[in-house]
């Protein structure tokens, strides 16, 4: 089979209001989303022949979108159709099955939607991805050692990362600090306050080594992209954002002795599959969009990728280097520190947005390989896309 | 402490019962793979490492080391409002599987990867034993 590379693209983008935005449930927002991704591409519904789509926390705890979003929509002759679930890695594969489809005929424009409103007014963030699951069985001695959700688990690799490399608080930091900068420019940001390394120190700890600052934000929201052939991209509105490579990782945790999927994320197996599609190497990266969930999910990313040795993500990230005006731009809008908390459509979104160049005062320079992580579980799960404004 | 016990509890069901026995005696009791020697945590009824489902239930030796832990100072239960801040740590077992639990008897600075533990239990009720760790360094 030829190469993907080119062969697919995203023209619509559509990104509702973020945050605690109140008043409507999760189906508006994806609906609300897939609207302006439609009208960004310069198309209409009945252009629209395929959909996927993935459900935030709400898929988890109730209330989340699904495959209703079709009758929600009035879509009555899609050719595609899938809810699909692989966590924070969802996004990116959602684009990566969309553009098989469109290449080889299964549909000519899918839009691919993430929507969540778990939050609530007088209702605390953390509250809202709390967990009422009480199972039987060995699975639930982890709720009797006191060990709950993901900022306890990211907490646990973070720890191992630091004990087996010396990565130090300042370098996590470093990263807040510099993320933060970004969404300070960026108008869809939730937290558009720069803050300091001593804020970050400041901050109040949820799980050492994890403070506040540390950890991403929960968002009410809706992003969709269009994803349709490079051809038919040409002919729309918005400058295409060519997908030229495109991989997952997936490598599970036994939790046994030989594994350490905690400092060794499945970022490696998808770039071994994206990079070569795309023919590309870490140098040629001009821009990172990566799930960062935690400072640490960054960090771990960038070392998997090859950026840096393995262990030296800490020293790699220290000097601001991926701040405005840094040698590696990474997380232009803020990411889902402090911009929106989107799971893996943070990322994607903001990735075609700097792959046009319409990033505005945040909008980095070189933007002709933009790449982007989606990362899901903890370290778990891992897709991949490599855009870029230019066709080969 | 077993009448008021207010944190989560653990409840065994059909496939851990022998673990929860195990604790209730003062035994760590492991999945172990009759085929190809794997030890398994927690219980699940097919060695993922060969498929085998032939399983029998050992006891394990009870000593490892800290892989990670972290220092939980955000409240989700109610039950731990007393305990903050409290460990949270990961223990490789010396028969491989890693496991969750707490450490006892020693201090949150003190606490450190690498550090070697080994098992000790916490009495709930007659029911219920909670394997925890105490350090041997």
């Amino acid at each position: 089979m030829d190469s993907m590379k080119g062969k697919a693209a995203i023209t619509g983008l559509g990104i509702t209001d973020m945050g605690r935005i109140y008043g409507h449930d999760a189906n508006w927002f994806a609906g609300e989303a897939v609207r302006l991704a439609v009208e960004d591409a310069g198309l209409t519904k009945d252009d629209v022949d395929g959909l996927l789509i993935n459900a935030g926390i709400q898929g988890i705890t109730g209330g989340g979108i699904g495959l209703a979003l079709q009758n929600y929509l009035g879509f009555n002759n899609l050719r595609l159709l899938n809810h699909m679930n692989a966590a924070g890695s969802t996004a990116a594969q959602m684009v990566q099955y969309a553009s098989f489809a469109v290449v080889n005929g299964l549909a000519n424009y899918v839009a691919c939607v993430f929507a969540d409103a778990p939050l609530q007014a007088n209702k605390s963030a953390g509250a809202a991805y709390g967990s009422a699951r009480r199972p039987a069985g060995m699975i639930s001695l982890t709720s009797a050692y006191g060990l709950y959700g993901a900022n306890s688990s990211y907490a646990l690799a973070a720890r191992r990362h630091m004990a087996q490399y010396g990565t130090t608080q300042d370098q996590l930091g470093q990263i807040a600090v510099s993320t933060r900068l970004w969404a300070t420019m960026n108008p869809k940001a939730q937290m558009r306050e720069a803050i300091s390394l001593e804020d970050y120190h400041n901050s109040r700890w949820i799980m050492e080594p994890l403070h506040l600052l540390d950890c991403c934000l929960v968002s009410n929201g809706g992003v969709c992209v269009i994803v349709t052939t490079a051809e038919r991209a040409r002919d729309l509105k918005q400058p295409p954002a060519y997908v030229w490579g495109m991989g997952q990782g997936h490598h599970g945790n036994p939790m046994r002795a030989g594994f350490e999927p905690e400092t060794h994320s499945a970022a490696t197996i998808a770039r071994e599959s994206a990079f070569r599609m795309a023919g590309i190497t870490t140098d040629d990266v001009d821009v990172c969009e990566l799930y960062d969930c935690y400072t640490y999910t960054t960090l771990v990313t960038l070392e998997d990728y090859g950026f840096c040795k393995k262990g030296e993500g800490g020293p790699f990230v220290e000097d601001g280097k991926l701040g405005p005006g840094g040698a590696l731009p990474t997380n232009t809008g803020g990411g889902q520190l402090s911009g929106y908390y989107m799971w893996g459509m943070t990322p994607v979104s903001e990735a075609v947005i700097q792959t046009r160049g319409q990033g505005g005062e945040r909008q980095a320079p070189r933007h002709d390989v933009v790449l982007v992580s989606g990362n899901g579980g903890v370290l778990n799960y891992h897709g991949c896309l490599v855009l870029s404004p230019n066709l080969a | 402490m077993t009448t008021d016990y207010a944190r989560p509890m653990p409840a065994a069901d059909e496939d851990s019962e022998p673990f929860f026995h195990g604790a209730r005696a003062g035994k760590l009791m492991l999945m172990r793979c009759r085929s190809c020697g794997a030890y398994r945590y927690p219980s699940r009824d097919r060695c993922d490492m060969c498929w085998s489902t032939d399983t029998a239930w050992v006891q394990a030796s009870g000593k490892g080391t800290v892989y990670t832990f972290g220092i939980m100072h955000q409240l989700y239960h109610p039950g731990f409002k007393d305990e903050l801040p409290y460990n949270v740590v990961v223990i490789e077992l010396a028969e491989g599987p890693r496991l969750y639990s707490n450490l006892v008897g020693v201090a949150n600075e003190q606490i450190r990867v690498g550090m070697p533990v080994e098992v000790t239990f916490e009495r709930i009720n007659d029911e219920i034993s909670l394997p925890k760790f105490r350090s041997t360094a």
